[in-house]
């Protein structure tokens, strides 16, 4: 459905996405998964056929998106990360004008929105102002109007930044439904627990460049241990105490409130340090997650950024 | 005072904005129709309007007009904004300042800026030689009084809104333009037919340009008139001084 | 639940449908569904501002026509001597036009740029930068013609028009609002701000006070008039009054020509400015 080799958008000296590759597959979901500023963005909107590229291979179902913007963009659906519904329209009104811009008939549009505002659970909304709404039906409004024109394929850039936790689980369901439809999904995220639950493969970027790509599960496997034991032991002591763990575990990473463990056995290795005798304040043995993955792989935390 | 003091930087900071749209547009028209429709209308009336040229006729209105207009907008904006844009005037509340405090600083800050534009407006005037230096003080007086009691009502007004949706623009075109337009601003009230005429009678411009117009040439004005029209400037402002103080505390306290 | 196309859908196959046309990289015929969504909003949101619009010429009308009128009698203008009112009602006619377009073109499509993003969620859809270029300028200039049409019944009610050839002053308006909508939008891409398009504002008054609105040019020096006779507003403003009095000469076609030619020239900047910012 997609496919990039060498993709880069440069900004001037500032290479924004520097000469990425990668595929994705028919009914696939697909993870761009890094932190702000990694270039997940900048890669969206060039799949989105609404930046060009500078230079390398994009092609989508096929098409080059700097010749056949349009056609492209037919196909696809686009969420962006910050909702630009209509806020001068109605609810139903959003999704009758965007159909519109696909050059939908009215006939045609009838059911669909009918159809729409029951998947985005918004039906008694249907005339109510934009400003009217909710953070979470607002974004389930915008992934509705991005299913008006029944894309082959829908980008969604960060759909949950921003959600309490009670929406964003809402939010997930409708896109497991989607999934299960069949269309293509393509999502960035800085949440490595959505990229986990939602993605059935991805790639991790870091400045603009792909550091490794592979399903979730794979991703962990082959770059973390099958569990981790956080203990901490206060800001000030966790580095003196770190420099004497030497053996515990397969690797020891030091961060400014923690030290992670890597380790196949967690509880064993907990116990070893006590053993030890250090006492944790607070200990937590937990299975390895894309979090470990990308802590390996650029020495920072998803969160720092 | 501290509301005032920062109204006054806030305005400093605007300056050039306000030079442009406060002295600026007023120049435009005296230029304009001042000049090139008091040509027309001195041509056509050799005698001038009520025994002067047309300029010097339309002189105290312009002048009555920038003070209104200038005094307007240094209330409007920073309520709408206190109360809803950025809230400010809630989190000084919060401070040991009352409501009423906060009315009446927001007001002495636009009666600087009265003062100042009328001061300045009246300089471009006698460089025209549409005023004469005698008339200065009572002039610069009555139109500098007629701008902060309009002020003082459009305080009042606009510490009642609740939702801007567009209020500014609206009341830009359904009161300012009629009311600048309507009050014998650039002909004499007397020539309208009575059906918009009243609009002269209750617009606080007509009743300033009236007596702008007596002290600066001596247009006739009995005393008794003289009188109403100032009793009605001052009630205007005295009655929103007392209604946006109220309103003002009430709204930052409940 | 989604019912959902494998190969293509319906949007998709409109859009191949279109893919040879030309200019379909830019183009997808489609202005009307943009111009649509203006008539939705303005039902759904914007109503009563819009119609206050169309009060502003009509009270300039009384206070300058007949206020100011009362001491000037009768103007010379064109080779025409008419009452000051009826001098006066093209130019109003023409600066309803103008402000009606322009109002739209730079408040509005600045705040649907910066503040709704609606040129964005556009753009992300089949629609090309031509159609929304096209779509919004033709929105604006519907505004502007909608006062003009407005206005124009208020003058002939004032008994101030004398021909039918007065009727021409309708279409006359749309292309004056067509020219000054798609030059006013194509500059407010370029605004980064509220106060910037403050200060475009602030040079339109000295545009509609010194156009030979309220007086005849031929006050001014020679050089003067000369530079006033290049600027819109008069052009526009002497078209209005050519056709108002019944004076039809190659004049008109030049001014016809010039609002033409601004269009064109502002419609395309529009819609590569809506490339450069939305699709670069």
């Amino acid at each position: 459905m997609i496919r990039a080799a060498g993709l880069t958008k440069a900004y001037g000296d500032f290479l924004a996405v520097a000469g990425i590759d990668f595929h994705v597959e028919r009914g696939e979901s697909f993870g761009i998964l890094g932190p702000n500023g990694a270039g997940k963005s900048t890669t969206m909107r060039m799949v989105g056929a609404t930046l060009e590229r500078t230079s390398g291979d994009l092609t989508i179902l096929g098409m080059d998106p700097s010749r056949e913007g349009p056609t492209i963009r037919a196909h696809l659906g686009s969420v962006p990360q910050q909702d630009n519904l209509d806020t001068e329209l109605t609810v139903a009104e959003n999704l009758y004008t965007y159909g519109r811009y696909f050059g939908l008939p009215r006939s045609y549009l009838r059911p669909k929105i009918d159809e729409l505002l029951a998947f985005a659970q918004l039906e008694d909304k249907r005339t109510a102002k934009v400003d009217a709404l909710s953070g979470g039906m607002k974004r389930r409004l915008t992934i509705a109007r991005g299913l008006v024109n029944d894309p082959s394929i829908l980008l969604l850039d960060e759909p949950t930044t921003g959600l309490d936790p009670q929406a964003r689980h809402v939010l997930w369901d409708r896109l497991f439904r989607l999934k299960e439809a069949g269309v293509t999904l393509v999502i960035t995220t800085h949440y490595m627990d959505e990229a986990e639950q939602l993605c059935d493969r991805l790639v991790v970027m870091d400045h603009g460049s792909v550091v490794a790509e592979g399903a979730p599960l794979d991703l962990i496997r082959d770059h973390s241990s099958r569990e981790v034991v956080e203990v901490r032991f206060g800001s000030d002591r966790n580095a003196e105490v770190a420099a004497q763990l030497g053996g515990v575990g397969e690797r020891r990473e030091i961060l400014p409130d923690r030290i992670l463990v890597y380790t196949d056995e967690g509880e064993r290795d907990l116990q070893e340090i006590v053993a030890r005798g250090f006492m944790p304040v607070t200990s937590l043995v937990r299975r390895a997650s894309l979090e470990d993955v990308f802590l390996r792989l650029t020495g920072r935390s998803l969160a720092d950024e | 005072m501290l509301i005032t003091e920062y109204r006054l930087r806030n305005m400093w900071k605007w300056r050039s904005a306000i030079i442009a749209f406060g002295l600026g547009n007023p120049v435009l028209y005296l230029a304009s129709v001042g000049l090139g429709v008091g040509a027309l209308v001195n041509a056509n009336s050799p005698d001038g309007i009520e025994g002067v040229p047309y300029l010097v006729f339309l002189a105290p209105a312009l002048l009555a007009t920038a003070a209104i207009q200038g005094g307007m907008d240094e209330v409007t904006f920073p309520t709408l904004a206190g109360f809803i844009w950025n809230r400010l005037f809630f989190a000084m509340r919060a401070t040991s300042v009352t409501g009423g405090q906060i009315a009446d600083g927001v007001l002495l800050a636009s009666a600087v800026r009265v003062l100042f534009t009328t001061v300045v407006y009246w300089l471009v005037l006698w460089a025209f030689g549409a005023v004469e230096w005698t008339s200065a003080l009572p002039l610069v007086v009555v139109s500098t009084v007629a701008g902060i009691c309009w002020a003082a009502f459009m305080l009042a007004v606009a510490a009642n809104v609740t939702d801007d949706g567009g209020f500014l623009s609206l009341v830009g075109r359904v009161v300012i333009m009629p009311m600048f337009l309507f009050s014998g601003t650039f002909y004499p009230l007397s020539s309208l037919p009575l059906a918009v005429q009243w609009i002269g009678w209750i617009s606080p411009l007509w009743h300033a340009t009236e007596l702008g117009r007596w002290l600066s040439y001596g247009a006739p004005l009995p005393a008794w008139r003289a009188a109403l029209s100032i009793a009605y400037l001052l009630g205007m402002g005295i009655a929103g001084v007392v209604v946006a103080r109220r309103r003002f505390e009430r709204r930052l306290t409940s | 639940m989604i019912t959902h196309a494998v190969v293509t859908s319906a949007a998709a196959a409109i859009a191949q449908g279109r893919a040879d046309r030309p200019g379909a990289r830019v183009y997808s015929y489609r202005p009307h569904a943009v111009l649509q969504r203006g008539f939705l909003a303005l039902r759904t949101s914007n109503a009563l501002v819009f119609l206050t619009g169309f009060v502003e010429p009509v009270i300039f009308l009384i206070a300058f026509g007949y206020g100011v009128g009362g001491m000037i009698g009768t103007v010379t203008v064109q080779g025409v001597e008419v009452p000051y009112a009826a001098f006066l009602a093209p130019a109003l006619l023409a600066a309803s036009a103008m402000n009606g377009a322009l109002m739209d073109a730079t408040f509005n499509v600045f705040f649907k740029m910066h503040y709704l993003r609606l040129y964005q969620a556009m753009m992300a859809t089949s629609l090309g930068p031509l159609d929304v270029a096209l779509g919004e300028i033709g929105w604006a200039m519907i505004r502007g013609a909608t006062y003009a049409v407005g206005f124009t019944v208020v003058v002939a009610i004032f008994g101030l028009i004398t021909t039918w050839w007065a009727l021409l002053a309708i279409p006359a308006a749309v292309v004056v609002a067509f020219a000054f909508a798609s030059v006013g939008m194509a500059l407010t891409s370029y605004m980064t701000s509220f106060q910037q398009l403050n200060w475009l504002n602030f040079w339109l008054l000295p545009l509609f006070l010194f156009s030979g609105t309220f007086f005849p040019i031929t006050t001014y020096p020679e050089w003067l008039q000369t530079v006033i006779m290049a600027t819109p507003l008069w052009q526009a403003i002497a078209m209005m009054r050519g056709i108002m009095f019944g004076v039809f000469d190659a004049a008109l076609l030049f001014h016809v020509a010039y609002f033409l030619v601004i269009a064109v020239f502002g419609l395309y900047a529009t819609s590569r400015r809506l490339e450069a910012l939305f699709l670069r």
